[in-house]
C-alpha cells in the first residue's frame, strides 16, 4: 500500500517542487511549467485517480495561485498541489486532458478570475452569463457591483 | 449504449437526410431539480450531446463569505444544499474550528452526528419522492411514491422544528458547538419516528422493486464507469454505485464518526438502480447511527465558546484548511484561508453537486430523452451547491 | 445506429437569437396593460348601468367570475431555490393546495399564478420575464421568500436581482427564509381576497389593512 513516505519521496524528484511539512495533506507547491507533468505522473504512477477540486486564490500584489487537491481512494492519501501564477499572471496549463473533473473546474476559475488554461478543451464562462464584464473574485472587484436595470 | 468517455456537443449533418435537432431543457421545467438547462443535440429520440448550462443560481456565495464574519456566516452556508443543510453548515464550521484549533465538546459532536444523519434520511425520502415523480408523472403513479415520501419528510422536520425551530434551513451549527440542545421528550419522538420510517422503507422497496416499469427505466441506465467516476470527481452514493469503495464517514472521519459502527453501501453496476440500492441501504444505516447516538449521548455543554454578542467575536488566526463532510449527495468542501481577522480571506465550496453534474455530458448521449430525466433524478443534483 | 466521434465543440446557442422572442417583445410593446383592463368591457358595463338594476347585473356577474377565477388559480410550478422546497412542501399532502383548487402546472400557458419561490439571478430575470410574459392574462404572481421580495440574504451579491419586483409586478409578498407552508398558504389566500376585487374595469384591490 502506497504511504505518503513514498509519495513525497518520489515526487521530490522533479525540480522546482517543494513540499511542505505534515502528510495529511501533503502540500506540494509547483513552479506552474510543471503543473501538467506532476498532474499526469501522479495519476499514472501513484494511482491518484480522485479528482475532488480546483480552484484559485487572488493574493493581491503577489498574484493569483491555483490549487488542486487530488485523492487516492485505495490508499486513503491526499495532495494538495499549488502553484503560483506570479504578480499579473493569468495562464496556466489545462489538466483537463488529465482529469476530466477539471473541465468545469477550470471553466469556473476563468469564470471567477480570469485565469486562462492552456489546452482546455472549451473555455468559457460557467455561472456567469457569457457577457458577464469582469471577474468577481479579484480581489479589485466590488461585491456591491450595479447592474441596472437588476441592481 | 455509448460509453465512449469524450463530452459531445455536434451540430452537423449525419448520415443521408437525417440532421440534428438542438432542444433545449430549459431552465424551467417540471423535473423539480431547479434551474438546470441542458441544451439537448438529439437524433430522432436519442441524445447524441449534451451542453449542461448552469449558473442560474448563482448566488455569490464566495464573495459574500470575504464579507461575512464567522459567526454570521453559518446560517448563509445552509443555503448552498438546501435539501441538507445540516451538512452545508457543518463544513463550514468545521474549517473555521480546525484552523483556530477550537474544541468541540463531546456533546455537541455527537448532536452534529445525529442531526446530519437525520437530515441524510429527509434529503433522500425527498430524493426518491422526486425522482419517482419525474419518471412517472405529476399526476399519476409518480405522485404516489412522491407524497408518501413527503410525509415521511415532513415527521423528521418536525423534529428539526422541535430542535432548532426551523423546517428547512437551521442555523444550528455556530463555532464551537451548537446552537440548541435537545428539548424534552426529544428522544422518545426521535425513536418513534425513525422506527416509523424504518418500517416504511419495505413498503416502498416492495412497491418499487416489484415493478417492471421501474426496472426498465433504472437497469442499464445511465452506467457511470469506475474510472470516470474518480477523474471527474463523483462523490457520495454515485461513487460507491460504482465500485468505488470511499466513503469519508468512515475513511476520513470527521465529528466522532469514528465512534459509530455503520456499514457502507457498494454496488458495482454504476447505473441507475444501482444508486437506488446504495441509497436505500444508507437509510437504513444512518437510522442505525441515530439510534447508536440515542442510545448513549453524553452529557456536557453544548458549545466551547459563549453566545454570539458581536460580529467580531471570532478571530480565526492566519491558516488555511480544506474539511469534507460526506453530504447525503457526496463530498462537500470548505476550503478556508483565514488571516486572523474576523471575516475569511478566502472561502471555497467544493459542492457535491458541481461534480456529479459534470458527469452528465459523459453519460447521457446514447440514451433516449427520457432517461435523460431519470439519470438527473438519480445523479439528484441541488443547484445551491452547484450555482453556489 | 453507431454514434459518431466527436468533432470541435460549437458553441451553444444564445437565446436572445431566436426568433419568438423577438416577436413577444414586439407584442409586449403594443399591449402593455395586457387586458387586465379592458375598454370593452368599461363601455358595455357604462351601457348596462343606463338602466335600472343594471348595477346589479354587473355586480353578480363580477362576483360569480371572481368566485370562479379564484377557486381555481393554477400556479405554474416555478421554483428556483431553497424556497421550492417549501413550495412543492405546500403542494404536498400536509398542507394540501390542492384543495384551495391550485393544481400546479407546469406549462406557463395554462397558468394563472407564478409564485417565484427562490433567488432571481441576473442570468435567470430574462427567463423569468419570458416565462411571464408567456402566461395568458388574468394572472398574477407571488414572490415567496425573502430573496424573492428584496434579494434577502444575497443581496449584496454581484449577480443578485434586488427584488423579483424589478422584473415582474408582483401582487403578494410572502417573508420568510424560506417561509415556512403555513405562511405561503397565507400569502396564497391573501391573494384569493385580492382576485375577489378584482374588476373587468380594471381596479385592483386596495392593499390589505395591516394586522398585528
Amino acid at each position: 500500500m502506497l504511504t505518503a513516505a513514498d509519495v513525497r519521496s518520489r515526487l521530490a524528484t522533479l525540480d522546482g517542487v517543494t513540499i511542505a511539512e505534515g502528510d495529511s495533506p501533503l502540500t506540494v507547491t509547483v513552479p506552474a511549467a510543471q503543473w501538467a507533468t506532476i498532474a499526469t505522473r501522479l495519476k499514472d504512477e501513484m494511482g491518484f485517480g480522485f479528482f475532488s477540486f480546483l480552484s484559485a486564490v487572488d493574493w493581491k500584489e503577489e498574484g493569483l495561485e491555483v490549487v488542486a487537491w487530488i485523492d487516492n481512494t485505495d490508499a486513503r492519501l491526499s495532495v494538495v498541489l499549488k502553484t503560483r501564477l506570479g504578480a499579473g499572471g493569468t495562464t496556466c496549463p489545462s489538466l483537463a486532458e488529465v482529469y476530466r473533473g477539471a473541465n468545469w473546474m477550470e471553466r469556473e476559475c476563468f469564470d471567477m478570475f480570469g485565469i486562462s488554461f492552456e489546452g482546455h478543451p472549451d473555455l468559457r464562462r460557467i455561472l456567469l452569463p457569457d457577457d458577464w464584464v469582469g471577474y468577481p473574485l479579484l480581489k479589485l472587484y466590488d461585491v456591491d457591483t450595479p447592474y441596472p436595470p437588476y441592481r | 449504449m455509448a460509453t465512449d468517455l469524450t463530452p459531445r456537443v455536434t451540430t452537423e449533418l449525419d448520415y443521408a437526410g437525417a440532421e440534428r435537432l438542438t432542444m433545449n431543457m430549459g431552465p424551467q421545467h417540471p423535473s423539480a431539480h431547479g434551474v438546470f438547462r441542458a441544451i439537448l443535440t438529439l437524433e430522432g429520440e436519442t441524445v447524441v450531446g449534451v451542453d449542461a448550462v448552469i449558473g442560474y443560481l448563482h448566488r455569490c456565495h464566495e464573495k459574500l463569505a470575504e464579507t461575512l464574519a464567522y459567526v454570521q456566516y453559518p446560517s448563509i452556508a445552509s443555503k448552498t444544499d438546501y435539501v441538507a443543510a445540516m451538512t452545508s453548515e457543518l463544513a463550514y464550521v468545521m474549517a473555521a474550528e480546525r484552523i483556530a484549533k477550537i474544541e468541540v465538546p463531546k456533546r455537541a459532536e455527537h448532536l452534529r452526528v445525529l442531526v446530519a444523519e437525520l437530515q441524510r434520511v429527509a434529503s433522500h425520502c425527498l430524493w426518491l419522492g422526486t425522482w419517482c415523480m419525474d419518471m412517472g408523472g405529476a399526476l399519476g403513479g409518480g405522485a404516489t411514491i412522491f407524497l408518501y415520501c413527503i410525509r415521511e419528510r415532513e415527521l423528521v422536520l418536525d423534529l428539526f422544528e422541535k430542535l432548532t425551530g426551523a423546517r428547512l434551513l437551521y442555523g444550528f451549527h455556530q463555532v464551537g458547538g451548537v446552537r440548541y440542545d435537545m428539548p424534552e421528550g426529544f428522544a422518545a419522538d426521535c425513536r418513534q419516528t425513525i422506527d416509523l420510517i424504518e418500517a416504511r422503507l419495505l413498503e416502498y422497496e416492495a412497491m418499487l422493486e416489484d415493478n417492471t416499469f421501474f426496472l426498465m427505466r433504472t437497469k442499464g441506465v445511465g452506467v457511470i464507469s469506475r474510472q470516470l467516476a474518480e477523474e471527474v470527481g463523483i462523490s457520495g452514493p454515485l461513487l460507491r454505485a460504482s465500485g468505488v469503495d470511499f466513503d469519508l464517514r468512515r475513511d476520513a472521519p470527521y465529528s466522532s464518526y469514528q465512534d459509530f459502527q455503520f456499514k457502507v453501501p457498494v454496488e458495482t453496476d454504476g447505473d441507475c438502480l444501482a444508486r437506488y440500492r446504495v441509497r436505500m441501504v444508507e437509510f437504513r444505516e444512518s437510522i442505525r447511527i441515530v439510534r447508536q447516538i440515542l442510545d448513549g449521548l453524553p452529557e456536557g455543554p453544548i458549545s466551547s465558546r459563549p453566545g454570539v454578542k458581536a460580529v467580531a467575536q471570532v478571530r480565526v488566526p492566519k491558516g488555511e484548511t480544506y474539511t469534507r463532510v460526506e453530504g447525503p449527495r457526496g463530498e462537500v468542501g470548505c476550503y478556508l484561508i483565514a488571516d486572523g481577522g474576523p471575516k475569511p480571506y478566502r472561502m471555497k465550496w467544493r459542492g457535491a453537486s458541481f461534480s456529479n453534474l459534470a458527469v452528465l455530458p459523459f453519460i447521457i448521449p446514447g440514451h433516449s430523452v427520457a432517461d435523460v430525466v431519470a439519470i438527473m433524478g438519480s445523479v439528484d443534483p441541488v443547484f445551491g451547491e452547484v450555482d453556489r | 445506429m453507431e454514434i459518431k466521434r466527436p468533432v470541435p465543440v460549437v458553441p451553444a446557442p444564445i437565446w436572445k437569437e431566436f426568433k419568438d422572442l423577438q416577436e413577444w417583445n414586439e407584442l409586449h410593446k403594443q399591449r402593455q396593460t395586457g387586458d387586465k383592463h379592458s375598454e370593452t368591457f368599461e363601455t358595455l358595463t357604462e351601457g348596462l348601468h343606463q338602466f335600472p338594476g343594471g348595477f346589479v347585473l354587473t355586480t353578480v356577474t363580477d362576483n360569480f367570475l371572481n368566485w370562479a377565477r379564484k377557486s381555481s388559480v393554477w400556479p405554474v410550478t416555478f421554483g428556483l431555490a431553497c424556497c421550492a422546497i417549501e413550495m412543492m412542501a405546500t403542494f404536498a399532502s400536509r398542507f394540501d393546495v390542492e384543495r384551495l383548487g391550485m393544481v400546479p402546472w407546469a406549462s406557463p400557458r395554462h397558468a394563472d399564478l407564478m409564485i417565484i419561490s427562490g433567488t432571481v439571478t441576473i442570468k435567470m430575470a430574462p427567463m423569468l420575464l419570458r416565462i411571464y410574459d408567456q402566461m395568458p392574462d388574468p394572472k398574477w404572481a407571488v414572490s415567496m421568500g425573502s430573496c424573492s421580495n428584496s434579494g434577502g440574504p444575497f443581496r449584496h451579491g454581484y449577480h443578485v436581482v434586488k427584488g423579483v419586483d424589478r422584473v415582474i409586478p408582483i401582487d403578494v409578498y410572502v417573508p420568510g427564509c424560506p417561509p415556512p407552508p403555513e405562511s405561503l398558504l397565507n400569502g396564497l389566500l391573501l391573494l384569493q381576497d385580492q382576485i375577489a376585487h378584482f374588476h373587468k374595469t380594471g381596479k385592483k384591490a386596495p392593499p390589505t389593512e395591516k394586522v398585528d
